[in-house]
């Protein structure tokens, strides 16, 4: 059996903050004195002229980002997903989405595995924050490769960019060559029976239930959805009008994220019957991964059963 | 005689924005009045611009952080020749440039989206590091209000700022101690309790300079003060009176945001015009 090769995203962002800093001009990487969480301390300690530290202040630090970015600079505001989407929501709005300004926003530590932090650094909302946003696009990559891909797309792309990250380590689901594309859906796996429509961290939970759903006779259909904003129309119609069952997977509360957008799309165009997997609407806690994963019904176990469930009553 | 000049067309720029509330039915009044001298003051005396090119790179830039008294701004702009005059009569108006809160997309000139109080000075920081990190020589100022200094943002700002002593930053505070309802001490003027934020700022490691800021020879001399001070960004807190300019409308609370009558508006232009004659 070949060892499944994983990665950390942090560690691939670390990676390419430091070559676009080095590389394009325009680039600094702004922090809220989390360097070292989220690994952009790789800037500051190799390229400290593009480094600029603005303390525990995540308001100031936004808004010095617009100002950044209204000279012309490309500023990179890193800091943990929780408190870049709501601790400095009404900046984010006023003076980077709704100007379009070219400001980068990392959120690193999203989703419920944060690292036995829980409530208050899990970033539940992060998605349906930022996707309410006019403006704004929204990415939540799979895997290392991805994360690189949509940093260079967002560094190419002029205006207000959200890229979600996490934490610890993923496996690796594309190769290096793959042609990632925002607001490009791609189909990992072809089925029949029942569609999986997936995002971020969720995605490689997803093929692994697939996989053993085929075993107990079911055709998954995985389709990832790395862009929530722009949406995938055409991909998530395709794959409703193949299978007629459609499910939602995201590392995120099922209010508004993923699954709502899905639900809009489906629902204005081609009404068909829909499971949203994520966190219920409830708070979640501090704990193991795995233990979070199964507690909040994340978990490949979680989501074999709700999925089989759901097909064996369509 | 050029300080004869900006006080004539202060006068001018004043009877303007009663005029262009009074005409749009709706606005603030009081804070705009009490901001118009150092307006006036940046726009034909301090800063590098050009209204033929509202976006030159190396411009100077401004940021009206206490974005509700955007109509000053506006008039300001329309008398230095960014906007045409009779725009101003489509102030707060369906697709109107002139919003009620300053919209940079829209007109060049705004050089920051405001109206969420507590942002600006934040903004100008970037633009202060963003000037340099690309050794750009433009300079950045940005306006708050007393009462908006109530944001905890403008703190984070000012700590930020002076630790990375940026000295091509100034804030101007339009210290006219009075907000939309205030404070309760004194039930008829409604004062805020501070007189004067110096010492905060001193506090933040910012050079303070405190003057009249409806004296042209004072902010003359501030703002060369400032752009001598090395190492530190510079403050001024200008102290001022809200709806300056109109007796029936200096110091009165009321007046932050108070659409005036024909009568009241008429009043207001007699006073201003005699004012100027005997100037």
């Amino acid at each position: 059996m070949t060892k499944i090769q994983k990665g950390a995203m942090r560690d691939r962002f670390s990676k390419v903050i430091l070559e676009l800093a080095e590389k394009d001009a325009r680039v600094y990487a702004v922090d809220g004195d989390l360097a070292n969480s989220t690994k952009t301390d790789v800037v500051a300690n190799q390229k400290p002229e593009k480094f600029l530290q603005m303390g525990i202040a995540e308001q100031n630090m936004l808004s010095v980002c617009s100002g950044l970015a209204s000279t012309g600079l490309q500023p990179w505001a890193v800091t943990f997903a929780a408190f870049l989407s709501k601790r400095a929501l009404d900046q984010i709005q006023v003076q980077i989405a709704q100007p379009r300004l070219d400001v980068k926003m990392v959120g690193a530590y999203s989703g419920l595995l944060t690292g036995l932090t829980g409530k208050t650094h899990q970033a539940l909302e992060d998605i349906a924050i930022f996707r309410t946003l006019a403006n704004m696009v929204v990415i939540a990559p799979a895997d290392n490769v991805e994360v690189e891909k949509a940093m260079r797309a967002a560094n190419d792309y002029d205006g207000p960019v959200y890229i979600r990250l996490a934490r610890d380590e993923y496996p690796y689901l594309f190769a290096e060559d793959y042609d990632f594309k925002i607001g490009r859906a791609v189909t990992l796996k072809e089925g029949t029976d029942v569609s999986v429509i997936a995002t971020g961290t969720q995605t490689s939970r997803t093929l692994e239930a697939a996989k053993q759903l085929a075993d107990e006779g079911i055709s998954v259909e995985v389709v990832h959805m790395p862009t929530i904003k722009p949406l995938d129309e055409a991909a998530i119609l395709a794959t409703a009008q193949k299978t007629n069952l459609v499910v939602t997977a995201e590392e995120h509360s099922i209010l508004g994220g993923l699954g709502s957008a899905v639900a809009e799309v489906l629902g204005e165009q081609h009404p068909t019957k829909m499971l949203r997997i994520g966190v219920e609407d409830r708070n979640a806690e501090s704990a193991p991964n795995e233990q979070l994963l199964e507690k909040y019904g994340l978990s490949v176990s979680c989501m074999v059963r709700k999925i089989k469930d759901f097909y064996n009553k369509a | 005689m050029e300080i004869k000049q900006l006080e004539t067309r202060a006068k001018q720029i004043r009877s303007t924005i009663l005029e262009t509330i009074h005409h749009a039915g709706a606005g603030h009044i009081g804070g705009p009045l009490s901001a118009v001298d150092v307006l006036n003051y940046l726009y034909f005396k301090e800063m590098n611009i050009d209204s033929k090119d509202g976006r030159k790179e190396n411009r100077d830039r401004f940021i009206l952080s206490k974005g509700h008294s955007a109509i000053a701004l506006y008039t300001v702009l329309a008398y230095r020749g960014f906007l045409p005059m009779e725009e101003l009569t489509t102030f707060d108006a369906l697709n109107s440039r002139l919003q009620g809160h300053p919209d940079m997309t829209l007109l060049p000139g705004l050089d920051m989206s405001t109206g969420s109080l507590g942002q600006g000075l934040s903004a100008g920081l970037g633009m202060a590091l963003g000037a340099k990190a690309q050794n750009a020589s433009f300079r950045t100022y940005c306006m708050i209000g007393d009462g908006e200094s109530q944001e905890g943002q403008i703190w984070e700002a000012a700590d930020v700022a002076s630790k990375y002593g940026v000295d091509n930053l100034v804030c101007i505070v339009d210290n006219n101690r009075l907000q939309q309802f205030g404070w309760s001490d004194d039930q008829v003027t409604r004062n805020a309790p501070l007189e004067d934020p110096s010492d905060r700022w001193k506090a933040f490691g910012w050079h303070v300079i405190s003057i009249d800021g409806h004296c042209y020879d004072s902010l003359d001399q501030a703002f060369k003060e400032a752009r001598e001070t090395k190492g530190k960004p510079t403050v001024i807190i200008a102290n001022t009176i809200k709806g300056k300019g109109v007796s029936f409308m200096e110091g009165a609370y009321l007046w932050h945001s108070k659409v005036p009558t024909q009568e009241e508006l008429q009043l207001a232009l007699t006073e201003l015009e005699t004012e100027g004659m005997e100037g």
